[in-house]
This record gives C-alpha cells, structure tokens and sequence, in this order.
C-alpha cells in the first residue's frame, strides 16, 4: 500500500499554478492533434486515395469484423494471421487470400461472400499491401533504443 | 428516500463483469479449440467480453463518483432524473450491442466493433454524465483535491477521445490507411488513459477515506503525479505504432513521454519497506486489502509498460500476446482491483459490517484464487508472446507453426482464466448481494 505521506508529500501546489500546467498541456495537446491530423502519415500523406473497390473492401472488413481475427501492422486479434502483406508474401499472394475469403477454413468462418465482396477486400489488402512492412521483418535497432523501419533509411 | 442511484450503477456493473467474463473463458478456449461453440464464434465473443468488460470499468467507476459526490463529498446530485437516464441509456445500448454482436452485425473498428449508429446513444449518454457530474461537484467549496481534477479528465477526456475514434467516418481519415490507424490508436491510447483517471482518483479517494487523511489528495506531489499521468494520457500513446511507417517524431515522442514512467517506478520502489508494513496492517479490511493487490499489480504492470515501450523491444513484443498481457493484466489486476475497493467501501457504507459476516471466508479464499490465477494468466501471456515474437521476427517462421507452439502457454492462460472467472464471481456474489439487499431496504422504507 503507497504510504500517503511518503508518496504525496504534503505540500500543496498553488491553484494558478495548477491551471497554468493544465491548460499548457491541453494547448500542446491541441498543436500536437493537428499536427497528427495533417503531417502524421509521413510518406503515406502523398499517397493517392484508396483506389476503386478499396474503399468498400475496408468496409467488408469492419463488417465482417476481420480484425477480431487478423491485424494489421501488428494490430488487431491473434487468432490468424497478419493481413498486411499477404497480397505480396512469398508463397501467398490474391489468389491464396480468395480461397480463404470463399470458403473458410476449421479457424475461420465462411462468411458466404459474394464475388463482388471478395473482389472488393482483395482490393482493399492490395492497396494495404503498398503501405509498408509488417511485421518489420529487417527493422534496424538503433542505439537509443528506437527503430529505423524498412524503407526509411 | 430514493434508491442510490451509484449503487445502481455498481449492480449494472457487476452483471456486466460476469457476462464479460463468461464470454472471455469462452473466447479462450475457442482460440484452442475453434470449433467449440460455433454459433458464437471468436470473432462474435471476442467483442462481447472486449465490451462487457469495459462497460463494468465504466458503470462501477460512475457508480462510485455517483456515490462518492453525494453520499461521502455531501454535494447534493444536480439532477437524480438525468443520472437515471443515464443509466436507461447505457443499459438499453449495452442489450443493443450484445444483441448486434450476438446476430453477428458489426461495422465499427476493433474496440467498437458494433453498428456506428449505437455510438450516438453512448455519447448521449456521457454527456448527461458529464453535465450531471461538472453541476453537481461545482458546488463545492474551496480549491478541488486531486481526484477532482482526474475525476474531471477523464469525463472530459472520453468525450473527447471517443469522438476522436470516429473521425474515420470523414473520407480524409478513413481513406489513408496510415493516418487512420495513426488516429484510431492515439485515440484509444488516450482513452485507455481517460477510463484510468477516473479508475486511479477513485484510488486516491479510497485511500483518502480509509486513512481519515485530508492532506493526502491536496499535495503538491499528487498533483505532480497526476500532471504526469495526463502528460502520458496525452501524448504516450503511440508505442502501439512503432511498426506502422508513419511519422518519426511521433513514434520518438511516445517514447520520451512513456520513459517519464520510471519516475513513478523508482518512486515505488523507493517506498516499497514503509509501504509493505502498511500494507500488512490494514489488510484485515477488504478495500485496503484490494488497494494493495492494485499496488502490487501496478508494479508489475509499469516494468512490462516501460519494457515495451522500447521500440527495440517492441520490435518483438508488439502484435503478440504480451500486448494482452499488459492489457489484461491493467484491466484486472489495477482497475478491477480498485473498483472490487471501491465496490467493498460502499457496501461496508451501507451496511456496517456486512462483509464480516458470514461472507468473510468465501471472500478471502476468492481474492486469493483471483491473484494466483491472475499470476499465472499473466505470465502465461507473456511467455506465449515472446515465444511467438522471437519466432517471427528472428526466425521468420509460419503462423501455424507458432500457434502450435504456444499451445501449452494457451492452455494454461485458459484455465487461468477460469480460475479468475471463477475467483471474482465468489467476490462479486456477496458484495452485490450486500447493495442489492440496500436497495430492497430502501424499497421497503418508501412503502
């Protein structure tokens, strides 16, 4: 258990001084979001939109709630595989990904999709596909402890 | 006199619990065994217990301001209608959502996964709370402690990050894959960290109250320590992003906010003697006793928090098991600590000494299967992670391959699993009775 006065001291901040930190945080907070919003994607701020059937494949995928599963870039479920580069990976590839989106298998579901919705999410991880590297198979640790991803050298 | 509307909340939170543990035992098992309970596949019961889950962080720790402002702080509620309602919203969203998740109707993101339109409800919601709440504790007089001010973060910050999580609605997110998965996680990050102040000022009330001390939650360390919790809030976030190829700076910022957690760390450590001999003497009462399973867990949960926000750990740790195990080990062994406190405190309130009778021994023999099993879950999760980590980015081996070596880790992380399950029901079962029975008796005082 934290010992009050050990953990808390008992000397108490100024209200001004309170509200000074509060709304310096805030204001950077606010800066930092915009930034985010605008320069945030790096080289991927100048890629071109989502190409056509893309854009409805990435809603196929919140349909049929596929990141419950899959993830992208590392993020998402655990119960198959990283989607990101399956278009690209050695030994997989469009036609590899339709068989599993057509029929399913003992892990995942068959969703019963039409061809026009498979069509649609293959669009969709080919456009992912071109974004970048996951996992960062060939990432370079740096010295400070951080990392220099594929393609940012 | 009216029935309390904070212990209402704590009894909605409680059935929302077990629900969200009864789907998470059968998601883990599903992970080993996909076929069992097929109707209700992963990618239906993942969602139902990721929700149910979060809603009793949220009902209990409202519950608790509910109750804390007007019964304890002596603040009259500004409208007991409007926290009724309140509560009607959240419960009618909340059969909305498992019954959506049920018939397998999503549309939203991970976390959000049900139909966008249930979000308007939730937001309607919160800011019927917020309202209520910002009303009702401006009465009060004199400069506020700092449960205040991390009560009032979190209201403002939910509302706020929430929102942000939608922003994949307008084209110009939803169609850069990189911008949104960049906003979607600073978004949820700063989430995490909105539920958390509600979650900790609940802790240092608690602890205000237990220890009779008003000097605790007015110090000029408190404050800084919550300063530093809003900094992180803020702008730590982005450890979830370090493989994504955005922005450097972002990925380098999280990492410096995220390093300013070794303050609090050394700070534990440097208190661990005096606060051990406390600890130990108040451990005969149940809210003291769940506060010191919280520091305990709290510990550990900030060394594998600093561990993986490292990129050069994270390397190997992210998009792996280890990521569940912060997340789960967060979620249970410090929220649902404190909020079990926080539930405990209120009922021994209402009913003075309620807890020793007869349902002392059930509920010590169920906080010590909760912790063990809560051991062994956690680091069963991580050790499942690293092994899955190494073998992906050192040896690049198959998924399936990897799944069947973490099987034994994911056994054990199930029925760990049930023996958590099983550990909170034999906690939750009496403390509730304990409110349910208040509620009855103010029932029975109105007839």
């Amino acid at each position: 258990m934290l010992d009050l006065q050990v953990t808390f001291g008992s000397d108490v901040m100024e209200l001004g001084t309170r509200r000074l930190i509060f709304f310096t945080l805030i204001t950077a907070f606010v800066g930092y979001s915009l930034l985010i919003y605008f320069q945030g994607a790096g080289k991927n701020s100048e890629l071109v939109q989502l190409p056509h059937g893309a854009r409805e494949g990435k809603l196929l995928f919140q349909k049929y709630n596929c990141i419950a599963c899959h993830q992208l870039y590392g993020l998402g479920g655990y119960m198959g595989p990283d989607l990101t580069n399956v278009i690209s990976f050695p030994g997989k590839g469009p036609d590899y990904a339709a068989v599993f989106l057509r029929h399913g298998t003992n892990r995942m579901p068959d969703f019963k999709m039409s061809e026009q919705e498979v069509g649609e999410l293959l669009a969709f991880l080919t456009y992912v596909d071109g974004t970048g590297i996951s996992p960062p198979y060939n990432a370079r640790i740096n010295p400070d402890g951080s990392l220099t991803l594929p393609g940012e050298e | 006199m009216k029935k309390d509307i904070g212990v209402i909340f704590f009894l909605l939170a409680a059935i929302s619990l077990i629900i969200g543990l009864i789907f998470g035992v059968i998601s883990a098992f599903q992970f080993l065994y996909p076929e069992f309970l097929r109707e209700v596949a992963f990618f239906k019961s993942r969602p139902i217990h990721v929700s149910f889950v979060v809603a009793w962080i949220f009902l209990s720790s409202v519950g608790g301001i509910y109750y804390y402002v007007n019964r304890v702080m002596g603040l009259t509620l500004f409208s007991r209608p409007l926290a009724v309602l309140h509560a009607w919203l959240f419960v009618i969203t909340g059969a909305g959502i498992g019954i959506s998740y049920l018939a397998g109707e999503f549309g939203g993101r991970e976390y959000w996964e049900f139909p966008v339109a249930f979000a308007v409800p939730i937001l309607v919601s919160w800011i019927l709370f917020a309202w209520n709440f910002f009303r009702t504790v401006n009465r009060k007089k004199g400069p506020w402690p700092v449960y205040l001010w991390m009560w009032s973060t979190g209201v403002i910050f939910f509302l706020l990050t929430f929102s942000e999580s939608y922003l994949w609605l307008i084209p110009y997110f939803r169609d850069n894959i990189i911008l949104d998965l960049t906003v979607q996680w600073k978004a949820y990050g700063a989430l995490v960290g909105s539920w958390n102040m509600l979650v900790y000022g609940t802790a240092i009330f608690l602890m205000e109250q237990t220890r009779k001390d008003g000097t605790v939650a007015n110090s000029k360390l408190a404050f800084l320590m919550y300063f530093l919790g809003f900094a992180n809030l803020l702008f730590g976030w982005a450890h979830h992003l370090y493989t994504v190829p955005n922005q450097h700076w972002v990925r380098y910022i999280s990492y410096l906010v995220s390093m300013t957690e070794l303050i609090i760390l050394a700070r534990m450590i440097y208190q661990w003697r005096k606060s051990l001999s406390t600890a130990l003497a108040e451990f005969h009462f149940f809210p003291s006793r769940f506060l010191a399973a919280s520091e305990f867990w709290i510990f550990l949960n900030l060394i594998l928090a600093l561990a993986i926000s490292i990129p050069a750990v994270n390397l190997y740790t992210h998009g792996t098991h280890v990521t569940v195990a912060h997340a789960m080990g967060s979620s249970i062994g410090i929220n649902t600590m404190i909020l079990m406190a926080s539930m405990c405190f209120v009922a021994t309130a209402v009913q003075p000494g309620s807890i020793v009778k007869k349902r002392l021994l059930r509920m010590r023999i169920g906080y010590w299967i909760l912790q063990i099993s809560l051991m062994i879950f956690w680091l069963s999760l991580i050790a499942a992670g690293l092994y899955r980590g190494i073998y992906t980015i050192s040896n690049q081996a198959p998924f399936q391959e990897i799944l069947d070596g973490i099987r034994p880790f994911i056994f054990i992380f199930a029925v760990a699993g049930m023996g958590i399950f099983i550990g909170l029901l034999m906690l939750l079962m009496p403390v509730s009775d304990i409110l349910f029975g208040f509620l009855k008796t103010t029932d029975k005082k109105n007839g």
